[in-house]
């Protein structure tokens, strides 16, 4: 392999000073003369038909500068990734209860929140949809009276013959799992800014947005203005996690028509229970699996049926979901695959983009049922992986073939059973609980709510805790895949002194990206980091490259990054060939050095860019990287989705208190194969980010609903894991080999992310001898095998 | 109605007009302009808006502005010393321990807090001074390694 000089040494972020000072500045830290806010107006509904707004009670008060409503917009009033389903202020009904209707604008935010109770909003209620099972029911309501029913896409799988797999087979499972609506928890709620710069410039948004381009595309089309009149600028990113997306596009053409109104900046910053309330969740899954597989631990049939609750707007439902169908089966060879699915209208709130993106639910579901098989088996959960799993040259449940890159998943296992003594002590652990089931069981016999334990079920203080070990397993396709266009382009231009600007068009979200990119320059140019000054992200200078989504940009950007800086240098070593007669390959770049090993000459990195300057050449060029070609066939769900992939293995080892359903997790192993390992800090950060969130969503965190309405408002109710929940966490990098984007270097921030939930699943089974389908996997779940909510909105305390 | 309070922020001497009803979180965000204390939940539960009065690490969105009256504030911009990086923000900057950097300001208040009560906290007492932060991003693990290694020698 190459010898690097920056790649893959720990390398300091480019923002981290000013965030370490506090002088970086997030949306709302900033102000400007003149400026207003924005309060939105809502309806306490989930569905209802909008009779008559009046507001005649806050119309006159000095408070009000402006009332925003539909009628103020000029141009498009609904918007939408791929349905334009999403109205930006909602006139005709309500479809969710954080649906929007007007926004009072004025100086004074504290007034206008106590103004805003006053519009008198008439409406006629209608029955609501919560359930996303029953929403194809002929008798359903139906959400959007523009489309014919509820369904918002549907994916059909279809390989080999199902029915003969399962005829085939000596065992099968059936099993139906569930996960729940999440939140993206970022710390910093959304916030926007629009400022009318008058007629001939149009707009700028200054905001906490994820993906300025898209932000730009709505604006302009809301506004009914050209893409050059809208200028988005991101302010520095309180994390998104894939969250904000839809929801501050929404957001800025809010700020933007209140802006063009009253010819004045206008700021909308939500507090967390309006952030909570309007913007959008990962998905609920309902998964229903049947699994066909041998007496030798053989996979022969599965089929599949899931459901995703798509909440009451489109949104990116259908990319989330397709990403599902290519992977529901897991990174195993399965010959025989059935699998459907639906993404559907309910009046929950909407879903979308979050870390994980279709993945995170169907692992929850397929890695227990492949820990399932190995135990009716006698096999261990290893054993049954290194079966089924993919090698170099099997074949996915979409008919590709994997052979452009290693398939490095029997490697990422291994290495994390080893790094644990997995089999051991899971073996250890299945024994010794195996009286732990019966106990776990006086719930599912006992009258619901009637806690009287039978003398059988009393636990002995010291058998109180037990100690259980899981595993997870995943493959991942990288970027867009057959969902998109995916290309990306960079802007690089060296100065004469030397030091050179950079800038890709996808987004800094607090995950690094600035740095990665600046680590790819550097490499190839031979600088040193600091040479490299990343510019804000600003649409009216970068290009567009897509969204900054599906753990692409390491890749994409990378790509186009690495595209630039090779160009440049190609510039650089014909002009300085020629001024010291040396040859081409000669010519080496190193600690802002330029040298010829023919001439033994070497100058400084700013004394060769003079040389090309003085036989212009162009210092400054626009890298561009595409994706190579992936292809997918709507009707049977065949194709090469992806064009390469990455491999990962988390280990969860926890002791659960079966007094009272406590689980805490002790260690995470967590081994990956992110090709090559550009920054390593920030991928180090990417894993222990990713398996924290995903711990949480095993056993913490879930927004539930009544009638559509969120019960945790806040984060005293919305569980976020805390430095205390998570006693240790290892990460490991192996590094396969690819031949795309900079050196191989492909995705880590997902699939991060994707394991937790099943590695912990599958760990309480091994402490319990008692598997939970229901996700989170919280006190209640284990206690009592179900759920407890409270029956109505009410908050604890209050 | 406004009072006149006086105080010590980051070491300088103030005296202030303010509302009786202005929390202090938005005393120092907004009459202030020091923005780098966060506002994350607004009711004491995620810790971005830390700050440290009379040597104690408080939510600023829990109290009002005119309970500092008398007592001595530090906030994120106090925290470098003589115009250099302290050694936590050092800490942080080397560890990886920000990624958004949202939380960063309230995390190193908390810490820097223990810090003063106890030089030489251990992995478990850095993780409970802590536990009232949350941070989305880093999973924690580098924000405890830098605390630990700002303190002692
Ligand atoms: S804003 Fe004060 S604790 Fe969250
Ligand atoms: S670094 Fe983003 S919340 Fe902590």
């Amino acid at each position: 392999m190459k010898k690097f000089n920056v790649v893959g040494k720990p390398v300091t972020r480019q923002d981290a000073y000013e965030k370490a000072t506090g002088t970086a500045l997030y949306a709302d830290d900033y102000t400007f003369p003149g400026m207003l806010y924005g309060v939105m107006v809502r309806v306490p509904a989930s569905h209802a038909i909008i009779d008559r707004i009046d507001y005649s009670a806050v119309a006159g008060n000095p408070a009000v500068t402006a009332i925003v409503d539909h009628n103020d917009i000029p141009a498009q009033k609904k918007v939408g990734p791929i349905k334009q389903d999403q109205p930006i202020f909602s006139w005709e009904k309500i479809v969710t209860p954080g649906d929007v209707v007007a926004m009072l604008v004025g100086q004074n935010e504290t007034e206008l929140l106590q103004l805003r109770d006053k519009v008198s909003v008439e409406f006629t209620a209608l029955p609501v949809l919560t359930d996303p099972l029953k929403s194809m029911d002929p008798d359903a309501p139906r959400i959007h009276p523009q489309y014919e029913n509820n369904a918002i896409v549907h994916y059909p799988l279809r390989k080999g013959d199902p029915e003969k797999g399962f005829a085939e087979s000596d065992y099968i499972i059936e099993q139906t799992y569930t996960t729940q609506f999440i939140e993206h928890g970022y710390i910093e709620p959304e916030a926007v800014i629009a400022i009318p710069l008058g007629k001939a410039k149009g707009v700028k948004i200054l905001g906490s947005i994820q993906n300025p381009h898209t932000t730009r595309k709505v604006v302009a089309l809301v506004l009914g203005l050209p893409l050059t009149k809208v200028r988005v600028v991101q302010a520095e990113m309180g994390g998104s996690f894939g969250g904000k997306d839809d929801q501050m596009n929404i957001l800025s053409a809010r700020a933007a028509v209140a802006a063009v109104k009253t010819n004045r900046p206008v700021k909308i910053r939500f507090n967390r229970e309006e952030s909570i309330l309007e913007s959008y969740k990962r998905h609920p899954y309902h998964m229903h699996y049947k699994v066909g597989f041998t007496n030798e631990g053989k996979l022969k049939s599965m089929r599949i049926h899931i459901t995703a609750d798509g909440g009451a707007y489109a949104s990116m439902s259908p990319f989330v979901t397709w990403r599902t169908v290519v992977q529901a089966t897991g990174p195993y060879e399965v010959e025989n695959v059935f699998t459907d699915v639906h993404a559907v209208y309910t009046n929950n709130p909407y879903t979308g983009a979050m870390r994980g993106f279709g993945s995170p639910q169907p692992i929850f579901a397929q890695e227990q049922i492949m820990d399932e098989i190995a135990l009716k088996l006698g096999m261990s959960p290893l054993q049954i992986r290194e079966i089924n799993g993919f090698k170099t040259g099997s074949v996915t449940a979409s008919g590709q073939k994997l052979d452009n890159h290693e398939v490095n998943l029997s490697t990422v296992i291994n290495k994390a059973v080893e790094e644990t003594n997995f089999v051991e002590k899971w073996q250890k652990n299945q024994k010794d609980n195996a009286d732990v089931a019966k106990q776990l069981n006086f719930a599912n016999d006992s009258e619901a709510n009637q806690f009287i334990l039978t003398k059988d079920q009393l636990i002995a203080p010291d058998k109180t805790w037990r100690k259980g070990i899981g595993l997870a397993a995943s493959y991942r396709g990288c970027s867009l895949g057959a969902e998109g266009i995916d290309v990306t382009s960079a802007y690089l231009s060296v100065q004469l002194d030397g030091s050179a600007y950079l800038l890709c068009g996808l987004a800094e979200n607090g995950q690094g990206l600035r740095t990665t990119f600046c680590i790819v320059a550097a490499e190839i140019l031979g600088l040193t980091v600091d040479k490299i000054f990343y510019l804000e992200q600003d649409t009216a200078i970068a290009p567009d490259s897509g969204p900054t989504v599906a753990s692409r940009s390491t890749l994409m950007g990378g790509g186009a990054v690495r595209n630039a800086a090779e160009t440049i240098r190609e510039r650089m070593v014909r002009s300085v060939a020629d001024e010291w007669k040396v040859s081409a390959d000669s010519i080496t770049f190193a600690n802002n050095t330029v040298s010829s090993s023919e001439n033994n000459k070497s100058v400084t990195f700013a004394d060769a860019c003079g040389i090309t300057y003085k036989h212009k050449e162009n210092l400054a060029t626009i890298g561009f990287y595409q994706a190579p070609e992936v292809s997918w066939e709507e009707e049977t769900g065949q194709g090469s989705a992806y064009f390469t992939y990455v491999y990962g293995c988390q280990i969860a080892e926890i002791t659960v208190n079966i007094a009272t359903g406590q689980v805490y997790v002790e260690k995470v192993t967590a081994v990956h194969d992110p090709g090559t390992v550009l920054n390593l800090q920030g991928a180090l950060g990417q894993v222990y980010g990713g398996v924290t969130q995903g711990v949480g969503y095993g056993i913490w965190e879930e927004i539930s609903v009544h009638n559509g309405k969120i019960r945790e408002m806040n984060l005293d109710q919305y569980l976020l894991p805390t430095s205390k929940e998570i006693d240790d966490i290892t990460a490991i990098f192996i590094e396969g080999k690819d031949e795309h984007g900079a050196w191989g270097a492909k995705s880590l921030g997902e699939p991060t992310l994707e394991l937790g939930a099943a590695a912990v699943a599958n760990a309480i089974q091994n402490a319990t001898g008692t598997r939970f389908y229901h996700n989170p996997i919280n006190l209640e779940e284990i206690l009592l095998n179900r759920k407890l909510y409270p029956e109505d909105l009410k908050r604890g305390s209050l | 109605m406004k009072k006149h309070i006086k105080f010590l922020l980051n070491g300088r001497e103030m005296a202030c007009e303010v509302e009786q009803n202005k929390r202090l979180l938005d005393f120092l965000r907004e009459d202030l302009q020091l923005t780098g204390t966060k506002e994350g939940c607004s009711v004491g539960e995620c810790g971005a808006c830390t700050i440290i009065v009379d040597k104690l690490a408080v939510n600023s969105c829990l109290m009002l502005a005119v309970q500092v009256d008398g007592a001595e504030v530090m906030t994120v911009e106090g925290l470098m010393e003589n115009g250099e990086l302290s050694k936590m923000q050092q800490q942080f900057i080397d560890k990886g321990a920000i990624q958004c950097g949202f939380c960063t300001p309230g995390m190193m208040m908390s810490a820097y807090a223990l810090i003063m009560h106890n030089p030489d906290p251990s992995v478990e007492e850095i993780k409970t001074a802590i536990a009232g932060n949350l941070c989305r991003c880093t999973g924690y693990k580098q924000i405890i390694e830098a605390v630990s290694c700002s303190c002692g020698k």
